[in-house]
């Protein structure tokens, strides 16, 4: 995948956790947390859908990396290029 | 061997279950009855459909909104706000002799209703608000101190506090007398500041939709399993003994049969003892009516009565049933969409304190004896509060401290379970554990949420 491939992954994880939310306007520099109504179970979610879609393991000590849209592609690039999209 | 076995199909079972599979967990309900829900199911009975458990969902949010449990429960199970088909109740009220706080969806009518009736108590009222503890900052360390001594800190007049609390209980207090503060600002907030409100067709609906999503998901539920016995195995729990002498085994089990019975079907526990079981238990009389309560002016979804200054929240010392206080109420009274119509009858429901003890050790025919009688106690009770409506009653029926222990399978048929809590959810053993009642959360939301979040910690964790 590359990193335009992942960030729509994302996008979509987000929009199954949360279909009410208007992504169209997601700042990828800003954090989620300032910007989409997610609580911690909500960002769990984010960790989990990858696990169930592309079976990319996040470990506990990683999900720091996840805050943003640009650190989270940034982060999952490596785990992710070989999967076709 | 299952990734999870879930021991009840109610609506923490459910939920954890769907969770589970939604993760693509190789995951098996088992349910002793014939039938879902636990303590909030529904059944048939003379042509007509009843609910147990459910007056009202707690923690109602109108669509699109995206903060609290209710939201929350949404996006955890992948459901929308229609799955679950709530309407807002009308007006509730909490009445004593001589005073009245009506409250609605909005918690601005019981801010008005309170500066009406206690004028000089409003600003304290405003205060105890703003120091309510959110959700997400309640923390064992400050859960367990005593809701009375916090409310007689910021409120002065002694009524208000005793009216506050009467609600507030009736719909989530596990223990006697005072309540933790915690409980208090979770049944606080899901009272007042979300709100109340019932689909159409009750609580099956709700099920129903839960069942389904989880067998979509490709999660077993078995009806008519019970279990026998957890086998313990070098401090883990390896597997289930079901009623029928079958054994089956998962890497995880959760139960929400309540926190001692759990212990107790685990073979090696020696904790059992240590734990109490709740006390409080109730009897329900169901009214069935040839016309609609509004017809006859009663215009409340629910009323909370209390038939003096003082209220008393503890099991009934030395009777079967304490008719003091109790809760009315009406699942008429809510505001339905035009497209549903009318329920096809009037129905009050009116639910009361009872003794466990006492109900169980009646003899088949004073049983039936005693349900009539107190029937008749009860109905008595709550027509000083809401309108006389026994001549147009056409059919009843009530339940029992029995029937809930049936049902739930909590000891001494305790609504509201244990009087302590298990938050985190962990037991002795390494993977077993607890959600739903004695996990920490009551009500309807807050069961699903409970299930939720133990799936989460532990069925999912790492997997």
């Amino acid at each position: 995948m590359t990193p335009a491939e992942i960030r729509d992954a994302v996008l979509a994880i987000l929009n199954t956790i949360n279909p009410d939310e208007d992504l169209s306007s997601l700042d990828d520099e800003k954090e989620f947390r300032d910007q989409l109504e997610m609580d911690s179970m909500d960002f769990l979610d984010i960790v989990m859908e990858l696990r169930k879609r592309y079976r990319v393991q996040v470990p506990e000590e990683d999900y720091d990396n996840l805050v943003s849209m640009n650190k989270t592609v940034a982060y999952l690039e490596p785990k992710m290029k070989d999967i076709s999209a | 061997m299952y990734d999870s076995i879930i021991i009840g199909a109610g609506m923490s079972g459910l939920a954890a279950g769907i969770r589970s599979a939604y993760y693509d967990q190789k995951v098996c309900i088992l349910e002793r009855h014939n039938t879902i829900g636990g303590l909030n199911s529904f059944y048939r009975l003379r042509g007509r459909n009843y609910d147990v458990g459910l007056h009202a969902v707690t923690n109602f949010t109108p669509r699109g909104t995206r903060r609290g449990p209710f939201a929350r429960l949404l996006r955890q199970l992948r459901l929308t706000w229609d799955d679950f088909g709530l309407s807002p109740q009308l007006m509730s009220s909490i009445s004593f002799p001589n005073v009245e706080l009506a409250f609605d969806n909005n918690i601005d009518l019981l801010r008005s209703e309170v500066a009406r009736a206690f004028p000089n108590q409003i600003d304290n009222f405003e205060k105890l608000m703003d120091s309510l503890i959110d959700y997400d900052d309640l923390e064992q360390s400050h859960f367990e101190m005593s809701t009375r001594e916090q409310l007689s800190e910021v409120i002065t007049d002694p009524l208000l506090i005793e009216m506050i609390l009467c609600p507030v209980m009736w719909y989530g207090n596990p223990r006697e007398h005072d309540m933790d503060y915690g409980q208090f600002c979770i049944m606080f907030r899901a009272l007042f500041l979300e709100g109340l409100a019932r689909p159409f067709d009750g609580v099956r609906l709700i099920l129903r939709k839960l069942v389904r999503k989880f067998r979509e998901l490709g999660g077993e539920l078995k009806l008519r399993t019970g279990v026998q016995q957890i086998k313990i195995d070098g401090g883990r729990a390896v597997g289930v003994v079901l009623d029928c002498g079958d054994e089956m085994s998962a890497k995880n089990i959760l139960s929400s049969v309540g926190a001692v019975e759990t212990f107790r079907l685990c073979d090696d526990d020696d904790t059992t003892h240590v734990h109490k079981t709740g006390q409080l238990s109730f009897i329900e009389a169901i009214s069935t009516l040839d016309t609609y309560p509004l017809e006859l002016g009663h215009d409340k979804t629910i009323i909370f009565f209390n038939d003096s200054d003082k209220f008393h929240w503890q099991r009934p010392l030395d009777d079967l049933c304490d008719v003091r206080t109790g809760v009315i109420c009406t699942p008429n009274n809510y505001c339905y969409d035009a497209a549903d119509g009318e329920l096809p009858d009037g129905i009050m429901r009116i639910t009361a304190l009872a003794d466990f003890n006492r109900w169980k050790n009646l003899n088949k025919d004073n049983y039936d004896r005693q349900k009539e009688i107190w029937f008749n106690k009860v109905v008595d009770s709550a027509t000083k509060f809401a309108p006389d409506f026994r001549e147009h009653t056409i059919d009843t029926d009530m339940f029992t401290p029995q029937t809930i222990q049936r049902f739930t399978s909590h000891d001494n048929g305790a609504v509201y379970g244990a009087t302590r809590k298990w938050f985190d959810g962990t037991t002795n053993f390494k993977n077993l554990f607890l959600c739903g009642t004695d996990q920490g959360f009551v009500g309807i939301v807050g069961s699903i949420i409970s299930g939720i979040s133990m799936a989460n910690h532990h069925l999912l964790r790492g997997n």
